[in-house]
Parts: C-alpha cells; structure tokens; sequence
C-alpha cells in the first residue's frame, strides 16, 4: 500500500477540522499504516500547527516559505510535486481551496483523482472503491479509482469522524529545502471580507430560509410576511443569491453558518454546501415539492407541497392564533 | 480576445426528479429533460461579456456526441461566434482525465487567451477545468465570481472562499478558469435565437482531427470509474406530515411551538 498523506489546512496557528477527519479517512484505507501531514505556510502560526498534528500523524511534513503566507493553490501545488512521492496517496479536504489545488495536483503527481468522497469502503489491490454523490445529493454512486499510480483523493468536509484516541507522537520533519522555485503566474493580491447587510442571520432565532422554489423576486414577500409573523427572519440558499439577492443572507459554505432554533427550508434542494452552515441543532422543517429532495435526508420534519401556497396558508394559520 | 467556454449538456436537476434504473448501472435517462450544466451558462455570458467590452470572439465546445449538439446551438444562439463538437468512439467512456486531454488537443489547435469552464457539472466533480490547466501549463483558479482585464495580457480576477469572504488574484494570460454561478446575469434565449443559428455550421473533431493518442482517453484509460448508482442512505430522516394542508399546518404549529419557533 502506498504511503498516505494529508494536506492540512490552517489559519492563525490553528488547523482546520477537516485535519483529523483526514486522518480518520486515511485509515480507511489503509488502518496498518498511520498517514504523513503536509503543512505548508509561513510565520509563528506554523509551529504550532505542525505540534498540534503531532498525535494523529506520523510525521509532520513542514513546508515554511513566504510564498505560502496566504493559502494559495498554485505555489503550493508546485511545492507538492516536488515534495511528494510518486504513487502516494494524498487526501485533500475538498473545500474551496482544495477544488483549486487538488484536479491539477494529480495531473503533475501522475496520479489518479477522485472528488468529493463521502466514504471509503477499502483497496483491494490496485483499486480503491469510495463513495460520491452525484446530482446535488439526489443520488449516490460507488467508484472505483486506480492507486497503482497513486491518487489525490479530495474528501468531504465533515463526512469522516475523527478517531477517538491517537497518540502517534508523530515528528516534525522540515521539507522547506526540497520545494524548489514557486514563481507562479497567479499572484494573490487581498482577501475582501463579506459585506453585512442590515439583518444579520447568524444571530437570529427563526430563519425562513428560501431556495430555488421561490422562483421568482416578488415570491420573497411570501417568505418576509411568515418571518415576521413567526418572529423571525429571511435567510437563502445560493440560487437566490444568484438571482442577485443579498448575499449577506446566504447560508452555507461560501455564505453565513447559522445556529437558529428552528429553520425552515422552504423551496431548498439540501445540497451539502448548504447543510453545513446549520449548526446548533436546530429544529429544521423542509417544504418541498420534490418528495426525492435531499433535504428530506437531513430535516427532522418535512412537509411534501408548493411553497408558494403553503407558505402563506401557514402565515395565515400563525396569524389566527 | 479569443476565449474558448468548454460547456456539458446535462440531466437538468430542477426540472427532473433524477431516478435510478432497474439495473442500478445509471439513472432513469427516458423522460429526463437536459439543458447546458448552469455554471457553463454563466462561463458563456461572461466571455461574451468580455468579448463585448474587448473585442474578439466566443468559441464553445463539449465533448459528446450528436445529443450534445443542442447545447453547443443554445449558446450560438446566445452570441458564441463558433462551436466544436469533439466526438469520437474513442472518447465513450473516458474519465475526468480523458476529457480534459481531449480538450488539451483542441486548446492547442487554436490560439486562445482565455478558457472558462463552469465550476461543476451536476454529474461531475469539479474537475476538469484544474486538469486542463495543469495538463497546458497555465495558470488556473476556481469559482472565479469575478473577472475585470487589467493591461498586459493580465485579468484581475475574484474567487469565493468560505464565509461569504473573497480572494482577489492577478492572473496572467493564458489561463484557465472555472467559473461560479451568480457572476453575471446569464441573457435570456428563445426559441427564435436558436432557430436563427440552426443552419450555423458546427465543426466536428475526432481523435486524429486533436491529435488525441489511442490509449490516452476511453474506458480503458480511465483510473476512475463508476461502478454503480443507489439510493443515498435515509440518514436519522425527516418525520413526514402527511394528510391535507389544515392538517399539516396545525401539526407542523405545534412542533414548531415545542422548539420555540412560535411564542
């Protein structure tokens, strides 16, 4: 089997979640050998990631350079190629850096690409067999990747449970020497905070949150007369915001994580992008049409019907009350 | 500018309930309605955004077969100057990897400035745009949300990270970039438009035609393969109300007064 490893993502000294749940992959494929980290960056923040690795990993792989100050895929894709093996295998979690880095990584490693792996069901000589989703969740698929040449495999965020006891006491090798020239021509210039609109939803108690089954701008007062009624307020899913919305009420992975007591996801296919903004448990209520909606997989309520007629008869029943 | 927009025709998920087969080997395709994969719809407004400002010309291409023409027509109708079609027996069954070497052999036949793709396919994973550009050389950067030419053959160039929060990067020409939805607002076609370029030629492209090698893409190329399609586990599952809406709603009140949702 080849050696496995982890490309750690990080940010102020602290690694990401998505470093031990790289680890709890790793074994699933291959539960003999205990996988190498790779941590790239620059400045006093690095240190204490490599150390904070060190009971999960066997070695920490070190990579300090000023190119690598900002997380960024195309220096850091050519430090790869010269650091790594070839035939290893390299988990990535797939996020938005790891969509940047990963497809062309396994282009210059040679190696295979899988995106997106929700499990791993195990290698049986030269093949690997993992599980996708393909159609936003509607259905899944079982692949088969070759590992004789070996593979980037990009992981999803939140899908591997982190191993409960680890103490490999790994040690940190530094591989800073061996990443050669990092002239790219991408250069990264600032990173531009979000704008806040006026409501500000990770705050709020009741969302009334929308998706591509409101259908048309004038439909969002559908959504805006049930918040206020319940007391709450108006978040969306990334079509709407695509129909030119306000971002500032996106929830998901490129928008706003929300911790409400109740959600309502009206109109909302249930990408995991979109899932993964909702925390705190709340209580999340689905509207669908599409009884086969994702959705329905993660709510705890789901209500098959037109949210454009629904809704207001739930405004108008709250109302009575 | 010249700027090459490689575009999928796909099963459109907001139309069609997507249904696995008897067999279990692929999804339900008899009833199934497919347009352009969204994300490349957007790839195509912005080069034509671009070529509008700079000059130039719009060229789009896939890789299919005859079926996949119409998508190819739905953005000749919406202002593509040119369209390819790489189709070859050779190519059925290739991975991500094939794909993007049959689209290396076309990139090369030209002499393009820029290359978009869109960030996903529905039935892909967001892949082949990352290949393309390793496999050229050139720079690459996804969910592009953002592209404004600088001078110089430069583009400045926005890309959503988490949170809501934007990277900005500088990128020099030629490059690759995967473009996200809601970066433009794609122009309307109907049915005239399209009827307008129905007699358009569109140029077809074999393995020789690209200079693609046996061996180098198809089935017996690709490192990955889907073996099969099921029905995603039901997860803990929501609680169903069922009955008519009064019904539900009263239900649905309830639980909602239970969690605090309701005073």
């Amino acid at each position: 089997m080849p050696r496995i490893f982890a490309c750690i993502e990080h940010k102020a000294g602290v690694a990401d979640d998505s470093a031990a749940e790289l680890a709890a992959a790793a074994k699933r494929i291959d539960a003999a050998q205990v996988p190498v980290a790779v941590v790239a960056g620059w400045g006093p923040g690095l240190d204490a990631v490599c150390e904070a690795l060190r009971p999960a990993y066997s070695e920490i792989w070190r990579i300090a350079d000023r190119a690598l100050a900002h997380p960024d895929a195309e220096p850091l894709r050519k430090a790869l190629a010269s650091v790594l093996p070839r035939g290893s295998i390299v988990l990535v979690p797939h996020a938005h850096f790891g969509v940047d880095l990963s497809p062309g990584l396994s282009i210059k490693l040679d190696a295979a690409f899988v995106s997106d792996v929700l499990q791993i069901e195990g290698a049986e000589g030269a093949w690997l067999k993992v599980v996708r989703q393909e159609f936003g969740g509607q259905v899944s698929a079982h692949v088969r990747c070759d590992i004789s040449s070996g593979a980037v495999i990009n992981i999803r965020p939140g899908a591997f449970r982190p191993l409960e006891s680890a103490n490999a006491a790994g040690r940190v090798v530094d591989q800073s020497a061996r990443i050669g020239d990092l002239t790219v021509r991408r250069r990264y210039l600032e990173t531009v905070a979000s704008e806040t609109g006026g409501v500000d939803i990770s705050k709020e108690p009741v969302l009334v949150s929308i998706g591509r089954g409101i259908q048309a701008q004038e439909n969002v007062a559908i959504a805006e007369e049930l918040a206020a009624a319940m007391g709450g307020a108006v978040s969306c899913s990334r079509p709407v915001v695509d129909a030119k919305w306000d971002k500032s009420r996106q929830v998901g992975s490129s928008g706003c994580t929300v911790k409400p007591r109740v959600y309502l996801a009206c109109g909302i296919s249930g990408s995991f992008q979109h899932l993964v903004g909702i925390k705190g448990n709340p209580l999340v209520v689905a509207i669908n049409k599409n009884p086969k909606a994702p959705i329905f997989r993660a709510a705890d309520v789901g209500i098959v019907d037109d949210i454009l007629e629904f809704l207001p008869a739930l405004t108008d029943r709250i109302r009575e009350q | 500018m010249e700027i090459l927009v490689c575009v999928k025709r796909v099963p459109d998920t907001s139309e069609n309930e997507i249904e696995i087969n008897a067999e279990g080997n692929d999804i339900e395709r008899d009833d199934l309605v497919y347009s352009i994969n969204e994300p490349d719809n957007y790839a195509v407004e912005e080069a034509l955004r671009m070529v509008e400002r700079a000059g130039g010309i719009v060229t789009v291409a896939t890789v299919g077969g005859e079926d996949d023409e119409e998508v190819l027509r739905r953005e000749m109708a919406m202002g593509a100057k040119q369209a390819a079609l790489l189709s070859d027996e050779s190519f059925d069954g290739s991975d991500a990897r094939g794909i993007a070497t049959v689209l290396k052999g076309f990139v090369q036949k030209g002499k393009y400035d820029l290359v978009l793709t869109g960030v996903q396919a529905e039935d892909g994973g967001a892949q082949v745009g990352g290949m393309l550009a390793a496999m050229l050389d050139y720079p690459f950067a996804s969910l592009v949300t953002g592209i404004e030419a600088l001078d110089g053959r430069k583009l400045k160039i926005t890309r959503e990270i988490e949170g809501g929060n934007k990277e900005i990067y500088e990128i020099d020409l030629p490059c690759v970039l995967s473009i996200q939805t809601g970066i433009n607002e794609p122009r309307y076609v109907g049915m005239r438009g399209i009827r307008q370029v129905a007699s358009v030629p569109i140029s077809a492209l074999g393995a020789a035609d690209l200079g693609v090698e046996d061996g180098a893409v198809g089935a017996a190329a690709a490192r990955v393969k889907r073996l099969d399609y099921f029905v995603p586990p039901a997860g803990k599952g929501a609680e169903m109300l069922s009955g008519g809406r009064a019904e539900i709603i009263d239900r649905l009140i309830e639980l909602l007064k239970a969690r605090g949702g309701l005073q």
